[in-house]
């Protein structure tokens, strides 16, 4: 009835920089082309071109929102990866606060394979205005996936790709098609193909036994980088998502280290007579800051990680700490109780020029910058009235926004699109991470086995 | 400046950590036998000199306001006590840990530990305790001794904890 024409250069120009930079090429055994438009018996004549009116969900701060409803029925092909990826798809689109993925329940078609044109009728029926159809297939060791995107009453296709990889990496290609989808119909950079590395938390509340873990974004996938022998605290991704700097109690004073994820190697940084903490990368990975103790006082140091030169940062009698840059490595932004009370602050990359920029009531904590050049934001921790907030504002003080107040909520850290932040709740002494979009209109809990703080998300995959 | 620690994954890096917990292990034993022995009349007759002797007869924690690391004049009373025994029995060496309450973020807290930590050990060292003896360490708000969302709680939280090391 129909045929796929595969290509290996793209059939449109709808794809994203991120997809175009990755066409056709291997991206650590995952492979990504496009799809050409579903050729069917020429009703479809226009799907290779883009739509007049792009199907768009829009997420403004304040306006009234609704997520979009979608459809997500199992892909064709070999039924137990279809059922697999189509299910990560539609807990991807859910998780991310902005689709609807309408009730499989109510579908009038159980499978819909990339070799077809839907029925749009059967799905218009059920209110989907979007529809990710696909099919999955084995090809020698390799697991194949065709997807295709609908634009449900448009009736055209809004994206055809083709995904690639090894079999034992089927959550990352299904993470890769959700970001497809959900950066076509968002207009944001995807972010599924993303981990999150977070300290689990067991035992009593008063002696709790933390372990460094890494998993997908979503929660799933947990792996376990120490054992719980000592106390670590405040990972934090390297730009390659290979290394982690965390602090650990080990011999003596708390240390900043760097944990090579692959490896399982990990090496002290530095050999300070004090406690050293609050580690942060730079966006290019070359540098690393963090705050070094001094008697009473806090400063914050960059060591060049190739040179291993050291530079103080900060001066003074304060507490100087939680260094974060910006995306182009030129400033940083950090909290300090300088005058007084925790604020915000920042300042360059080199030391200096330092300019609180918080000044709403209450204290400002936990400063970190976006990824997104495009959309400016510092994320925080804010105690006021006796609860914890967690918000954004831009990096100069302006434009405050509160997404969620609570008992205690801490420590944010930005998706890779810089669309959401990823943070722990705490009551009754037990730790969950939780999601929230930077307008307020998503929050949702992120599942983990046991109890979870300290989150710190990775850039997109490579 | 990097000590680099080449190490399989598993086994032989639990080796390494095994050994370095021990230490914080064994603080937090102290800390919470100290919980625990300066309830009253739970030492009875103390042997003069003893770790039970300090921790019920002396006190071994002095407690903060708020976002504070200033001595009160309870806590100094205490770390008065604290620098007469320890002259008394000048074996031991102590260890002094810095607490915050969970009210505060994590890395502030930890600093925070540290500030009180300090201020104990200024005040120890200037009644007289040879600095030689005496070592500080901040636990954040990783061990707090009472556990509930209230400020009953979170006062006894924030403290410094005098610890006795061994025999010097």
């Amino acid at each position: 009835m129909t045929t796929t024409v595969m290509e290996t250069t793209p059939a449109t120009t709808r794809e994203s920089a991120r997809r175009r930079s990755t066409q056709g090429a291997w991206r650590r055994g995952l492979a990504v082309v496009a799809l050409a438009a579903a050729a069917v018996a020429g009703s479809l004549m226009a799907a290779a071109t883009p739509a007049e009116a792009q199907l768009r969900i829009t997420v403004t701060p304040g306006a009234a929102f609704q997520p979009m409803p979608i459809a997500v029925p199992q892909f064709s092909g070999d039924p137990a990866l279809a059922q697999q990826i189509s299910e990560i798809v539609a807990s991807d689109m859910r998780l991310s606060g902005y689709f609807n993925v309408l009730d499989p329940g109510s579908y009038l078609e159980r499978t819909v394979g990339a070799d077809q044109t839907p029925n749009f009728n059967n799905w218009k029926g059920i209110g989907a205005q979007a529809l990710i159809a696909g099919t999955v297939q084995r090809q020698g060791g390799q697991v194949v996936a065709q997807v295709r995107v609908w634009d449900v009453f448009g009736g055209s296709q809004l994206v055809g790709t083709q995904v690639g990889t090894s079999a034992d990496n089927l959550r990352r290609l299904a993470h890769i098609v959700a970001d497809a989808a959900y950066s076509n119909l968002t207009g944001f950079k995807g972010f599924f193909d993303s981990r999150v590395v977070f300290v689990d938390e067991s035992g009593p509340r008063s002696n709790r036994v933390k372990k460094l873990a890494i998993m997908d974004w979503d929660g799933a996938n947990v792996r376990y980088l120490t054992r719980g022998q000592e106390l670590v605290l405040t990972p934090r991704f390297s730009p390659s998502s290979q290394q982690i700097a965390y602090m650990a109690y080990g011999a003596g004073e708390p240390k900043v280290f760097i944990l090579n994820v692959a490896s399982g190697a990990r090496q002290l940084v530095g050999d300070f007579p004090n406690m050293t903490f609050s580690p942060r990368f730079s966006p290019d990975g070359a540098t690393l800051v963090f705050s070094m103790q001094k008697e009473a006082n806090a400063n914050i140091f960059a060591m060049d990680l190739g040179g291993r030169g050291m530079r103080q940062l900060t001066q003074g009698a304060a507490i100087d700490t939680h260094p974060s840059f910006s995306p182009d490595g030129s400033q940083i932004v950090f909290e300090s109780d300088r005058g007084g009370t925790q604020q915000l602050y920042v300042m360059s990359a080199g030391g200096g020029g330092a300019k609180r920029i918080s000044f709403g009531s209450g204290r400002y904590a936990t400063p970190v910058w976006s990824p997104d050049p495009d959309n400016p934001f510092i994320a925080f921790t804010k105690q006021d009235g006796g609860s914890f907030k967690i918000g954004v504002m831009k990096p100069d003080g302006s434009g405050e926004r509160i997404l969620t107040e609570g008992f205690h909520a801490e420590g944010p850290t930005f998706a890779p699109n810089g669309r959401y932040v990823m943070f722990f709740k705490e009551e009754g002494g037990n730790a969950q991470l939780w999601l929230a979009d930077v307008t307020g209109h998503v929050l949702t809990q992120v599942k983990t086995p046991a109890g979870a703080s300290d989150p710190a998300w990775s850039p997109l995959q490579k | 400046m990097f000590k680099s620690i080449a190490l399989a994954r598993g086994f032989k890096f639990a080796a390494v950590v095994a050994t370095t917990l021990t230490l914080a292990a064994c603080a937090s034993q102290q800390d919470n036998a100290g919980d625990g022995a300066g309830g009253m009349g739970a030492g009875g007759a103390a042997t003069p000199g003893s770790q039970q002797d300090f921790v019920v007869n002396v006190g071994d924690r002095v407690f903060f306001t708020v976002d504070s690391s200033d001595l009160t004049p309870e806590a100094r009373g205490t770390l008065d006590r604290q620098a007469a025994w320890l002259g008394r029995y000048p074996r031991y060496a102590v260890t002094i840990e810095g607490h915050a309450d969970e009210r505060g973020t994590r890395e502030y807290n930890i600093a925070l530990g540290a500030r009180r930590a300090t201020a104990t050990r200024d005040y120890l060292m200037a009644r007289g305790v040879p600095s030689t003896r005496l070592k500080t360490i901040s636990y954040g708000k990783e061990r707090p001794v009472a556990v509930c969302d209230q400020e009953n709680c979170w006062n006894q939280n924030r403290r410094a904890v005098t610890v006795l090391g061994g025999a010097m």
